[in-house]
């Protein structure tokens, strides 16, 4: 599974660790994280990751 | 306030604002003003390192015109994008247009978007260096450090690091370093800087401190963009930063509240009293009469939040509401906290209060606690226990 970067704060989302503070169990993928999802850090939408 | 020599070649060019006493709009009390702090290194090239905020952009060029015609500057570092250091770029452009100016692709973006300038800009990344003459800059990029075109500049010559906003504090003085002005007021508004601005980014804090580390570069002198300069003990802060940043908590609670007709403040002051006697430090504060910006910082260090709203409305009341948001925002991590207040009939002040803790990250460690229009001497006693048996707990998680 590919990890995403976010192109505003630079944040990096890996699947495997998932997002858990915001209630992401680790092993999901970037593309199955809900629309409402944002950036943990600095708070943009998902269209503003990058593939890495 | 004149030109300040920092080191050789190197000088303060910025300003002093005593009068500010609200910043970034009302986001933040500057109860002790503060500076814009400019950076003039004189080299081969000459280079300034930031400029201040747009009104006190004379004053920085006068400063600047005591050291070195300003129209002579070949760089000019723009660390960082936001207004009160980048306000006066136009007006300084103006004297010398032929001037390269030296930031991250965002800022390039960010400045042209405030100001809509033709300059010749050069977009660094880093590890990217630029040779002064004697001196070289190096440049660390520092996203979110605190909006995304943050960045540090490093002079290894000097071993000096100017990282803008990181390490700041508002705080206006005739002096320029920390061996110069009271060491305790100094960490105070240190601690009011990171908490109202830092704390909700700790995790990017931590990793730039641990990237710093790692690249083992000496740092005797921290010039951040706001304040005073660490030259004394520059690792006094950066420890300092590190324990904000591992969101490290005393066995201390806040008390913040907001009443109507005085009967959550007298449950406030039973609970508080309970608090003190379990042998636990406590603050407290009616959201009414402090000023935000200092309960914020109280609230940095400490385990226990315990917050109180009479019932207005079937809800909590708009100003503890407000603070709430603000505090939501900070995103606190290894908190726990709990909730009172008065009501007249249906009450329910206190679930919404549960609801900000809970969605600003604080754990409910106990049921709420509540007395009709006036709480009675039993229900007071109740006030004190409820402090107490928080106290226990704080000391037990602590």
């Amino acid at each position: 599974m590919d990890k995403y970067r976010c192109t505003v704060c630079d944040y990096v989302y890996d699947p495997e660790k998932g997002d858990p503070d915001n209630g992401i169990k680790p092993g999901t993928a970037f593309s199955d994280l809900p629309d409402g999802w944002v950036c943990p850090i600095c708070n943009v939408a998902k269209d503003m990751f990058e593939k890495i | 306030m004149s030109a300040v020599k920092i080191l050789e070649g190197i000088y303060w060019v910025g300003a002093v604002d005593w009068n500010i006493r609200n910043f970034h709009g009302h986001t933040y009390t500057t109860s002790r003003g503060t500076t814009y702090n400019a950076y003039l290194i004189v080299d081969e090239k000459i280079t300034l390192i930031d400029t201040v905020y747009g009104p006190f952009a004379q004053e920085m060029i006068e400063n600047i015109r005591q050291i070195v015609p300003p129209e002579k500057i070949d760089y000019i570092v723009a660390n960082h994008v936001e207004m009160d250091h980048s306000g006066a770029l136009p007006e300084i452009m103006k004297l010398c247009p032929k001037a390269k100016v030296i930031g991250t692709s965002k800022c390039k973006e960010g400045l042209y978007r405030y100001y809509y300038g033709d300059w010749d800009f050069q977009v660094v990344k880093t590890g990217d260096k630029l040779k002064l003459g004697r001196r070289t800059l190096t440049f660390l990029e520092a996203p979110m450090l605190h909006w995304p075109d943050s960045m540090f500049t490093y002079i290894a010559e000097d071993a000096l690091l100017l990282p803008n906003d990181a390490f700041g504090q508002h705080y206006a003085s005739s002096e320029r370093f920390d061996d110069e002005v009271d060491a305790p007021s100094l960490m105070e508004e240190s601690a009011k800087y990171y908490g109202n601005i830092l704390w909700p980014l700790s995790a990017l804090v931590l990793r730039k401190i641990e990237e710093v580390q790692k690249m083992g570069i000496p740092i005797k002198i921290i010039a951040p963009s706001h304040g005073i300069i660490w030259r004394k003990d520059p690792m006094k802060i950066v420890n300092a930063y590190v324990s904000w940043a591992k969101n490290e908590v005393k066995p201390k609670i806040v008390i913040v509240y907001e009443t109507m007709w005085g009967s959550t403040e007298k449950m406030a002051k039973k609970i508080a009293e309970g608090v003190a006697d379990s042998g636990v430090s406590v603050k407290l504060f009616d959201v009414n009469q402090t000023d935000r910006t200092t309960v914020i910082k109280e609230m940095l260090d400490a385990k226990g939040y315990i917050i109180g709203s009479s019932t207005h409305d079937n809800d909590l009341l708009i100003n503890i509401a407000g603070f709430l948001e603000f505090l939501k925002g900070l995103r606190p991590k290894n908190r726990i906290g709990c909730s009172f207040g008065s009501y007249g009939w249906a009450g329910g002040a206190t679930g919404s209060i549960e609801g900000y803790l809970k969605k600003a990250g604080v754990e409910i460690a106990q049921q709420a606690i509540v007395a009709r229009f006036a709480p009675d001497k039993d229900e007071l006693k109740k006030c004190y226990e409820y402090g107490k048996s928080f106290a226990d707990i704080v000391k037990k998680k602590g």
